[in-house]
């Protein structure tokens, strides 16, 4: 069984990985946005990540110190070895496509669902790529730094609906 | 051994006859049965389980067999925040009920909005843009008392009803129509606003 170390160093070894940093023995990894499937692929298939515990995103835009705009987190888990592994993709804009992992690990289905509906992170070859949370009408956003944070659907003047008109 | 607790057989003699008008009849039986529809949305659900469960005991108003169905409730208590995505499926459910229906909105984030009054982008302020509402009952969340009270300002809201009426009985004078009424009801803590008000905090000024 191979310790995180030894994976990472075997990722490194393949010209995958563009950084990786160590925090409270968490590893995280940092891979290309077109590296990711191989990537999540040889991570499955050789180290036993057979687990996609969570997939979300951060927007560091005005984040200090931050060079990409959007921040992808893959979470991994492996049920034999009992190890974690988190993967980050940065993505900028207008480019803001990676490839689904879906065909890899079935959770990912929903989760990058809500990363599409909430940060409009487009991922290729997904299924059934539809807003998750918000309705269908919804056009934008929400959860990138640059949504108004007022005056979007406030109660003031809304007519309200009385029996009659139900 | 416990005697019976003599009600109303105690208090007339045996072979009395009662006299009522059908339309008292109608809405004695409508208040003393409101079945509600088995749904909570968010935290405020959590009060209105407890008012239906042992220590409130919403059966004690004859309110207390949730229905799992909207074709067999006569009453929504939309209890909790109401999205967006949600809102079109409270409206539904709504219109699935038989009438006479009614509607109590249940804490702040029914009321208008709540603690998503201002930020949030998914809430929307107040059910009552999405169904009618009958009372309002304002907390967050409120607690199970309150609830009762809203319950039993619906019950004063059906014993007021006036029934619709035509002209086709005899008794009746042809031709004449009385409309279907509901009133508000009594000491219902509804007052007029005393005239177009200063806002005085930022979240009451209306911006763009
Ligand atoms: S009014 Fe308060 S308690 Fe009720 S659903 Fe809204 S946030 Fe929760």
């Amino acid at each position: 069984m191979a310790t995180i170390a030894e994976i990472v160093e075997a990722l490194e070894e393949s010209g995958d990985v563009v950084a990786t940093s160590t925090f409270r023995g968490d590893t995280r990894v940092v891979v290309l946005p077109e590296r990711l499937a191989p990537v999540a692929r040889r991570l499955q298939v050789e180290f036993g990540f057979d687990m996609l515990i969570d997939v979300t995103c951060v927007d560091y835009l005005q984040y200090p110190g931050a060079r990409d705009r959007f921040g992808l987190v893959y979470s991994l888990f492996s049920t034999e070895s009992n190890q974690r592994l988190w993967l980050r993709v940065f993505l900028n804009e207008p480019d803001l496509e990676v490839d689904s992992l879906v065909p890899l690990w079935e959770s990912a289905n929903w989760m990058e669902r809500e990363v599409y509906d909430l940060f409009g992170i487009r991922f290729r070859r997904h299924p059934d790529l539809r807003r998750i949370l918000l309705p269908e009408a919804f056009t934008s956003h929400p959860l990138r730094k640059d949504y108004p944070l007022q005056g979007r659907g406030e109660r003031h003047h809304l007519p309200v609906i009385e029996r009659g008109e139900s | 051994m416990i005697q019976p607790q003599p009600w109303i057989e105690g208090r007339l003699p045996a072979d009395s006859v009662i006299t009522t008008t059908v339309e008292q009849a109608i809405n004695w039986a409508r208040q003393s049965s409101i079945w509600p529809m088995t749904f909570g949305l968010a935290c405020c659900a959590i009060e209105m389980m407890s008012a239906g469960a042992s220590r409130y005991d919403m059966d004690r108003f004859g309110a207390g067999a949730f229905r799992a169905t909207p074709r067999q409730a006569d009453l929504m208590i939309v209890a909790g925040t109401v999205t967006y995505k949600m809102a079109s499926r409270v409206r539904r459910l709504y219109h699935m009920m038989p009438d006479p229906k009614f509607v109590i909105a249940m804490g702040a984030c029914t009321v208008g909005g709540g603690p998503y009054f201002k930020w949030g982008y998914h809430v929307v302020k107040g059910v009552d843009l999405v169904v009618p509402v009958d009372v309002y009952v304002p907390g967050c969340p409120p607690r199970p008392e309150a609830l009762l009270e809203g319950l039993m300002r619906i019950q004063d809201k059906i014993k007021a009803h006036r029934i619709g009426k035509t002209g086709d009985a005899a008794w009746f004078k042809p031709g004449e129509k009385v409309e279907d009424r509901l009133p508000l009801p009594h000491h219902t803590g509804h007052v007029a606003a005393p005239g177009p008000q200063q806002a005085r905090t930022d979240h009451q000024k209306i911006k763009g």
